[in-house]
């Protein structure tokens, strides 16, 4: 049945998102780091802990910014087909994330050009990824892209003939090499296969999973479950401490791919990873 | 954990052990990547720059801004590594500490050594608990840089660990 969408709604939705991201960190993610605190014994790592966790605290109680990097703001629309949407969708998303930056206090972090640089001052535009699906809903999901991470993630196009161990080497070295740049401990989000633009969408996809859930597929279970281990056993540590969690947990999405490729992209993403999502 | 307090002299920096966390006090200067940009090409064709960086610590952080009544918003440390290019010319005027997260390059590393300098990190993604230990805010150059705008903090029992001495 065809239903009909008033774009205001999807403002508001995308502005209490934001608003969400920015200042409650996901329970999932909490629990790992409240998980990691029992299992670090080193001094400095466990009070990096601590610290991080007390924050998600602060930034709660306050309706503070978990990290002062707010962020680009990326938006993921899933629309249904028998959807009709009343007005500009893609203005009603930019004023509901303008609105959010606004009223949440976060900081304005986009610039107009990369080579010109002059700051947008309203933290727009957003980048927004459109999808079609059946039914007659919008699922919206945000998230607050920090550049602490974003800089350090990384793709590969492998062979098609290479083992898996050498894509678990890559996926292992990058996070070795970011040492605690990106914040850690982090969660890694993996994509595999499609073409190298799909295999980066599917990396910044996976990390919406709730951490501790696993591929329904057992051989990326698998490899989900051994990179978690070896990245652990690199020791990097909370904000490079040292000690036993490096990383949170790691998702892996895939896509078919090519006779003659096997992208890989590696999304490293802080210990805030910060998205939300609701469907309208 | 020790107190410190800023300014920093030469005479402290030599008090401090490599790997300690210490709790500093007093004044920072802010900047980030924009802003040491524009600082460094000013040094660097012999111009005069907005602020002093004698005896002076850098903290790059841009912070989000303050919600009603608050002295700054969110204000964790923002990744080091990105001012490295500019770091040794400017510790060679004066620069004596500075506060961020993340390793620095070999580079920056000898500077700090050669200059007698520390470089301290403290918890990236922490920004809301950090922002208790700042008593003041206030810009004081490059305000057209919004969050990259060069600010004046007073830090109060501000938690850091030394990295580089």
């Amino acid at each position: 049945m065809i239903r009909i969408v008033d774009s205001g709604s999807i403002k508001d939705t995308v502005r209490d998102l934001f608003i969400k991201a920015n200042t409650s960190l996901r329970p999932d993610l909490l629990k790992g780091l409240k998980d990691a605190r029992k299992k670090e014994s080193g001094k400095k790592s466990r009070y990096a802990l601590d610290v991080i966790i007390k924050n998600a605290f602060i930034a709660r109680k306050k309706m503070l910014a978990i990290c002062q990097d707010t962020g680009m703001a990326v938006v993921y629309l899933r629309i249904g087909q028998s959807l009709m949407i009343k007005g500009d969708l893609k203005k009603a998303v930019s004023k509901g994330v303008e609105l959010a930056y606004k009223e949440g206090y976060f900081r304005s972090s986009v610039v107009n050009d990369p080579l010109i640089r002059e700051n947008t001052g309203t933290n727009l535009p957003p980048i927004i990824y459109t999808d079609i699906a059946p039914g007659n809903k919008i699922a919206i999901k945000v998230a607050v892209k920090g550049f602490g991470c974003e800089n350090v993630s990384k793709t590969r196009m492998f062979r098609p003939t290479d083992p898996v161990s050498s894509i678990e080497d890559f996926v292992v070295n990058s996070v070795k090499e970011a040492g605690s740049r990106p914040c850690p401990p982090v969660y890694l989000g993996i994509g595999m296969g499609g073409t190298l633009d799909k295999a980066v969408l599917l990396s910044k996809e996976a990390i919406f999973r709730p951490l501790g859930k696993h591929s329904k597929n057992a051989h990326i279970a698998r490899l989900e479950k051994s990179l978690l281990e070896k990245i652990n056993r690199l020791k990097v540590g909370p904000m490079g401490m040292g000690g036993k969690c490096t990383a949170l947990g790691v998702s892996v999405l895939t896509y078919p791919t090519h006779i003659a490729g096997l992208p890989v992209a590696v999304n490293i993403s802080c210990h805030a990873t910060r998205t939300a999502e609701a469907t309208i | 954990m020790r107190n410190i307090f800023l300014p920093l002299t030469k005479d402290a920096v030599k008090t401090l052990k490599s790997g300690e966390m210490v709790l500093l006090s007093g004044p920072v200067l802010t900047a980030r990547d924009a802003a040491h940009k524009r600082l460094f090409e000013a040094l660097k064709s012999g111009k005069k720059i907005p602020v002093s960086l004698k005896g002076e610590t850098l903290y790059y952080v841009g912070p989000t801004p303050p919600r009603p009544g608050e002295i700054i918003g969110s204000c964790g440390p923002t990744t080091s590594a990105r001012m490295d290019p500019f770091t040794p010319l400017l510790l060679k005027h004066g620069l004596i500490a500075m506060i961020g997260k993340g390793e620095r390059s070999k580079d920056v590393n000898q500077a700090i050594k050669k200059h007698k300098a520390v470089y301290f990190i403290t918890i990236g993604g922490a920004g809301a608990y950090l922002s208790e230990k700042v008593k003041s805010a206030k810009i004081v150059a490059y305000k057209d840089l919004g969050p990259e705008a060069i600010y004046r903090l007073e830090l109060k029992y501000f938690p850091v660990i030394t990295e580089v001495l």
